[in-house]
């Protein structure tokens, strides 16, 4: 536990010691943290705001504030379905609400077996070819029912 | 042979990398010799994956393209195929366009300084190397280039206010959080033609006397993200960003930020915030961002087809770019034709044409074959059209003349489905979500609006009023554009499509 626990921090430091002289480096700090652990964990927290001379509150402010940074981790496949206007009107509505019957879970959730959590987005910038989805950061657009079939297979795989 | 896939998100998320890919795979199959680029899109999304092919008559373009098709179109030697679409500038989306900021977008290799410069590039920023500060921003203002961004405020005077105020530092930033639903500019022209925006970042910081510069760029577009990060890496290498741009001695160098979405944080001053690692809460204004802005100091904020426009305007002058348009509206303005439309994407074109004419004549109506309902333009926070409307000038002045705004330049269309009423709620919705909590309009007023929608829907008709007055208070009272512009959507729909508003209630009757 001791050891890990090191470990942990070491790695932490090591991310703060890559954003040494940024300007306004807790965005990208916090993107760092994500992208090591999968997520933010809130232990991580005090250390980073110790470095950046912040209080914690603060630091947990900035960081429950986007809704790209997570304190849990997710599944092992992150499904992102867009919900704005264009692709509402290619029926993105309807394709969330078969992709929420499939998967059995609502908006923010992971399955039951940890494989795939499902995020709303709004807006992914494919709005001439919607709807459109994000596939483990791998943009999908015009998701009829064969693409959503595709898409369900890989992520339950 | 030279081959061109696009590496566009809209054609990666249609599969133009497995079309690539099989492309690739059966050149050595059959042993030829492929030069196989990856450009950016040439805007025709309906069309991806377009794959256009090097003769000497000039690009041939095929598409839409699937891996199942390259064996056959290799058959044809690329030529008779029923995919193909003739000469790529011949495409009427084409040659109806007047393209100035998306000159070089589809045409060149991206992340290739030579094609670049080859197509015009750097030009700009030679001239403006050699003008003093007071002439470059003579020549922005008589461009009379306005905020692309949807506020429309004039982009020389906002430089030249930073450029006059006093300090040790002054930045530039780059506002790439595109989150208006509908827009994608942006995001092709940073995918498709980075160095655009590098060029026109730097001669602000000629202009302004700021040396660092921050693109702030959405999370959502990883992409995008990835080929500016690039970008930039190639322009530091080859000395165009760094102490001394072109050999010039004047320094300029810029950062990749990526936010972590939230929508709100392209409002200008939550931008700010958030990039100074803070929550990305909206400031009052003043003091102004051009005097008190990143870090307190005076700081350029521009979206980035304001700053992609910069480096035509100083490749062809002032008079050139102002020459086009209509009104106070000068210059092109790069359409964003989405949603339920035959054929959707970019369409740079001079202000002035008529909604009308964009959603019949360009869009070819909608995919699905049905009536047009409803054209949203601008965003989430921009009104819905009814056809009545559709002979509205496409123009910052006309547009706020009918109760709705430019945005952006996104027009997403709505076919006789969509439900007005539903519409609106989620215009409040979307506001309750991505409000910044700062101020009290926006943050209850979008969950009060929220259930006000509901209780109308319900039959309660006496509940209109009370969204009308709601949404005056909200329009008035919010601190920025999110509360201030959710009246928008929700009062357009309210007021042009009033049938959709008492369902329930007939039903009751």
């Amino acid at each position: 536990m001791r050891l890990a626990e090191a470990e942990f921090c070491a790695r932490v430091d090591e991310i703060l010691d890559a954003h040494e002289g940024l300007e306004g480096p807790l965005l990208p700090i916090l993107h760092a943290v994500q992208e090591a652990f999968g997520h933010v964990p809130l232990e991580s927290l005090p250390r980073i705001a110790e470095r950046l001379n912040l209080s914690r509150a603060e630091v947990h402010g900035v960081m429950s504030f986007y809704h790209d940074f997570r304190t849990r981790p997710h599944g092992r496949h992150v499904l992102k379905l867009c919900r704005a206007e264009a692709c509402q009107s290619m029926g993105a509505d309807r394709l969330a609400e078969a992709t929420q019957t499939r998967l059995g879970i609502g908006w923010h959730q992971t399955t039951a077996d940890g494989g795939v959590t499902l995020e709303p987005v709004f807006c992914l910038g494919l709005c001439a070819c919607a709807p459109a989805a994000l596939v483990d950061g791998r943009v999908v657009g015009r998701v009829d029912d064969a693409r959503l079939d595709r898409i369900l297979e890989e992520v339950r795989a | 042979m030279r081959i061109y896939v696009p590496r566009d998100a809209a054609a990666k998320a249609v599969g133009a990398d497995a079309v690539a890919a099989a492309i690739e795979a059966e050149a050595g199959r059959r042993g030829l010799p492929l030069t196989l680029v990856r450009n950016g899109s040439r805007g025709m999304v309906w069309l991806e994956p377009l794959v256009e092919i090097q003769t000497e008559a000039g690009r041939m373009a095929f598409g839409p393209v699937t891996p199942e098709d390259v064996p056959a179109l290799f058959d044809a030697d690329w030529k008779r195929h029923p995919l193909a679409l003739g000469p790529t500038e011949e495409l009427p989306w084409l040659m109806m366009q007047t393209r100035l900021t998306f000159a070089r977008c589809g045409i060149t290799d991206p992340l290739c300084l030579e094609e670049y410069e080859a197509h015009g590039g750097f030009e700009g920023l030679h001239r403006a190397i050699g003008m003093s500060r007071a002439e470059i921003l003579q020549e922005v203002i008589e461009s009379g280039l306005r905020g692309r961004g949807g506020a429309g405020f004039p982009t020389g005077i906002k430089w030249k206010t930073v450029s006059e105020a006093q300090a040790d530092q002054k930045y530039i930033v780059c506002n790439a959080d595109e989150g208006d639903s509908g827009t994608f500019a942006d995001r092709m022209i940073m995918e498709g033609d980075p160095f655009t925006l590098i060029e026109g970042m730097t001669i602000a910081g000629l202009a302004t006397g700021a040396t660092r510069g921050y693109v702030y760029m959405r999370s959502e577009y990883p992409d995008a993200v990835e080929v500016m990060i690039e970008a930039v890496r190639i322009a530091r290498g080859h000395g165009l960003l760094g102490p001394s741009v072109m050999g010039s001695g004047r320094a300029f160098d810029m950062e990749i930020r990526v936010g972590a979405g939230a929508y709100v944080c392209g409002e200008e001053t939550s931008l700010l915030n958030s990039l100074e690692g803070k929550r990305g809460v909206v400031r009052a204004k003043p003091p102004l961002p051009a005097l008190e802005g990143f870090l307190g100091k005076p700081t350029v904020v521009n979206n980035v087809i304001s700053l992609a426009s910069i480096p035509v305007i100083f490749q062809k002058g002032a008079a050139y770019y102002r020459d086009f348009g209509l009104g106070r509206s000068r210059g092109t303005i790069p359409l964003q034709i989405a949603g339920n439309v035959k054929r959707g994407g970019l369409f740079e074109i001079a202000f002035g044409m008529s909604l009308g004419q964009i959603v019949d004549d360009i869009a070819g109506g909608t995919a699905s074959g049905r009536p047009v309902k409803a054209v949203q333009v601008g965003g989430p926070l921009g009104a819905y059209f009814p056809r009545a409307l559709f002979d509205t000038p496409f123009c910052y002045e006309e547009f706020a003349g009918a109760e709705g705004l430019v945005g952006h330049a996104g027009i997403v269309v709505f076919d006789d489905t969509a439900d007005m009423l539903k519409q609106a709620r989620f215009a409040m919705e979307f506001c309750a979500i991505e409000s910044c909590g700062k101020c009290t309009p926006c943050r209850i007023g979008a969950v009060r609006g929220m259930e006000t929608v509901d209780r109308i829907a319900r039959g309660d008709a006496a509940a209109i009023p009370l969204l009308t007055d709601l949404c005056a208070t909200m329009k008035s009272g919010s601190l920025c554009a999110l509360g201030g512009f959710t009246p928008y959507p929700v009062m357009s729909a309210l007021t042009h499509f009033p049938d959709d508003f008492a369902p329930m209630k007939e039903a009751a009757e």
